[in-house]
């Protein structure tokens, strides 16, 4: 190893500062929520709550969770993105099995016309009145089935599937396994870290649904939590009833941070495995492209 | 062998479909799917030429021709929202792209793993919160009253401000909040390039007394320039796309002079309004800018550096 000269060492330190403050200013506002949804009304009024609780108190919580229609947001959040993610896989590995097969002619014009939507798409009101003559409106059909099967979540499990031998394959069909079958229980238990990485991108990309549920949805018994955190915290049309408290530690500020807390808190959970396989998924996708 | 064969190109199609038949079955779902949902959406895009009317279809509705675009460009409402729409994306090209090629380079050149891999953690996190959640947050930190920022403000001695129910700040909100979700995300594929540089080079140019610095510019700005020129034109064939969402959650009527957009200008009068084959055309208007800008952003490529994306 060489010796460092002067200069190199303060531009070590220099990175090192401006990195640890560019990372401090993407974490600040998210520890700032969470400290703030647990602190009481006094701490929060006073200013002095940072990145951790002070006067801590769970009424702000207490007071989001006796509220029905949160629960009946966060359920229609946990269906939207439990059927959701479901349906985006079986469509996406059966369409994706056999584009990756050499036996299927034709694969690169089906190929092709999937590259061609990624270009050319169409705006908002044509697919919005095709929802609506197919009767999908104001149902959470309108949440899932317009956004089955995304182009580039196919390109990377064709990909992988094409990484299977083809041996293996011809062997399942000897053995007289249909090809769904074969899907099933060859491809499928062999392809587990490419279904994860897929299904982690689309059960976010469902948890976290807003605009398709504001075009698509106008019964507000059908809202996702993400609307409903807006309605709470952004447009303000609806507000939650503090729970009966003695001690006035509970505020209408802290209710607003629990909610968002509440809303994030599925990703927070899964966070770990999302960077993991969200990068290595990011890899893939880029390499292929 | 039987199989082997069946690869042919000579050999007939129906013979192969007839064979593997329940291979085609399986992508059926798929293709129906993109033909459905992708392309009979693409034909919808004549209503754009008619007067829609939702009870008389597509059949019966009247032609007008190019009236809707013609009508677009007398709005003096239309031409601000386009400024908008142009400015909020020029700003983001400017501001937002460069900063994560900046992190990854300072990230790289962080020897202690761990501290390196903390850091990522961190700033991957917001690219997984949605726009709503986002917005939340940054309405919650800038609030008059209660947020966090004019507290500071006022305790330093400054005027508090209503940020967001101000039009001169809503721009830089609007792209603020998108560097703040999207840099570290955005490092990844820079550090991945970063990472495939020859280490040789860097001690052939030690051996040649380059400093760290003139490393910098010598060997890893030139190896990591097809990476940056690639995803800058794909940053400008989605220049007009930056979002519906990421706008509408900030989008107040004290801010909207400012900050309306066209996707949530189609939104308004489209949906709530339902000017259906008006806000078709302004949909048609904006793919059309956008490709006119990915093929010249393409061909300018070429000509300067070699890359292009088709």
């Amino acid at each position: 190893m060489r010796t460092r000269s002067v200069g190199e060492r303060l531009f070590t330190i220099f990175n090192y500062f401006i990195l640890s403050v560019f990372g401090m200013i993407t974490i600040f506002p998210i520890l700032h929520v969470i400290a703030r949804s647990l602190s009481s009304a006094k701490a929060i009024s006073s200013g002095k709550v940072f990145i951790y609780p002070l006067d801590v108190t769970l009424t702000n919580y207490y007071s989001v969770l006796q509220d029905v229609s949160v629960w009946h947001a966060f359920m229609i959040s946990v269906i939207i993105t439990v059927g959701g993610t479901f349906i985006n896989l079986v469509l996406t590995s059966s369409m994706a099995y056999p584009l990756s097969r050499r036996e299927y002619r034709g694969s690169s014009a089906v190929m092709l016309m999937v590259l061609f939507v990624l270009i050319f798409s169409a705006p908002l009101i044509p697919n919005y009145l095709l929802i609506r003559s197919l009767g999908m409106i104001n149902t959470l059909w309108a949440l899932v089935i317009p956004t089955a099967i995304s182009a580039f979540n196919l390109f990377v499990m064709r990909s992988f599937f094409s990484s299977i031998p083809n041996e293996l394959i011809e062997s399942a069909r000897i053995d007289g396994c249909s090809e769904a079958r074969t899907l099933w229980s060859i491809v499928i238990p062999l392809s587990k870290p490419v279904m994860a990485t897929m299904g982690l991108f689309y059960a976010v990309h469902h948890w976290n649904t807003y605009s398709a549920a504001i075009y698509y949805i106008n019964n507000s018994s059908l809202y996702p939590l993400q609307v409903k955190l807006a309605q709470f915290v952004i447009k303000e049309d609806a507000s939650i009833t503090p729970v009966d408290d003695v001690l006035l530690t509970v505020s209408q500020e802290g209710i607003k941070m629990a909610v968002i807390v509440i809303a994030a808190l599925p990703l927070i959970i899964v966070y770990p495995f999302l960077q993991r396989y969200f990068v290595k998924g990011l890899m893939i996708g880029s390499i292929k492209s | 062998m039987k199989d082997q064969t069946a690869f042919r190109r000579k050999d007939n199609f129906w013979s192969n479909f007839k064979k593997f038949k329940s291979l085609y079955f399986l992508s059926l779902p798929g293709i129906l799917y993109f033909i459905l949902f992708k392309y009979v959406p693409l034909l919808g895009l004549v209503i754009a030429f008619q007067n829609y009317n939702i009870f008389k279809g597509v059949t019966e509705s009247a032609w007008v021709g190019l009236a809707h675009f013609k009508r677009m460009f007398e709005y003096y409402e239309f031409l601000s929202i386009l400024k908008n729409t142009l400015l909020i994306a020029m700003y983001d090209l400017i501001f937002a792209f460069p900063v994560p090629i900046l992190v990854a380079l300072l990230l790289n050149e962080i020897r202690k793993a761990t501290y390196k891999r903390f850091l990522q953690t961190i700033v991957y996190a917001p690219h997984f919160l949605s726009w709503v959640i986002i917005g939340s947050i940054f309405v919650e930190v800038l609030s008059p009253s209660t947020g966090i920022v004019n507290t500071l403000l006022a305790q330093f001695g400054f005027h508090t401000q209503y940020f967001l129910g101000d039009e001169s700040y809503i721009r830089t909100i609007i792209v603020g909040s998108g560097i703040w979700r999207d840099t570290g995300w955005g490092t990844i594929i820079y550090l991945a390039a970063l990472s495939g540089i020859n280490p040789d080079l860097y001690e052939a140019s030690e051996i040649d007394g380059a400093s760290r610095f003139r490393q910098t510019l010598s060997i890893t700005l030139p190896s990591l320039l097809p990476t940056i020129v690639i995803l800058f034109l794909l940053h400008i064939g989605n220049f007009l796309d930056f979002g519906f969402e990421r706008v509408f959650v900030f989008l107040n009527p004290l801010n909207s002079i400012n900050a309306d957009i066209l996707d949530t200008y189609i939104y308004r009068v489209g949906l709530i309004d339902r000017q259906y084959s008006y806000t078709t055309a302004v949909g048609i208007f904006k793919s059309l800018v956008g490709l006119l800008l990915i093929v010249f952003g393409n061909l300018l490529s070429k000509r300067a550096t070699g890359e292009s994306l088709y």
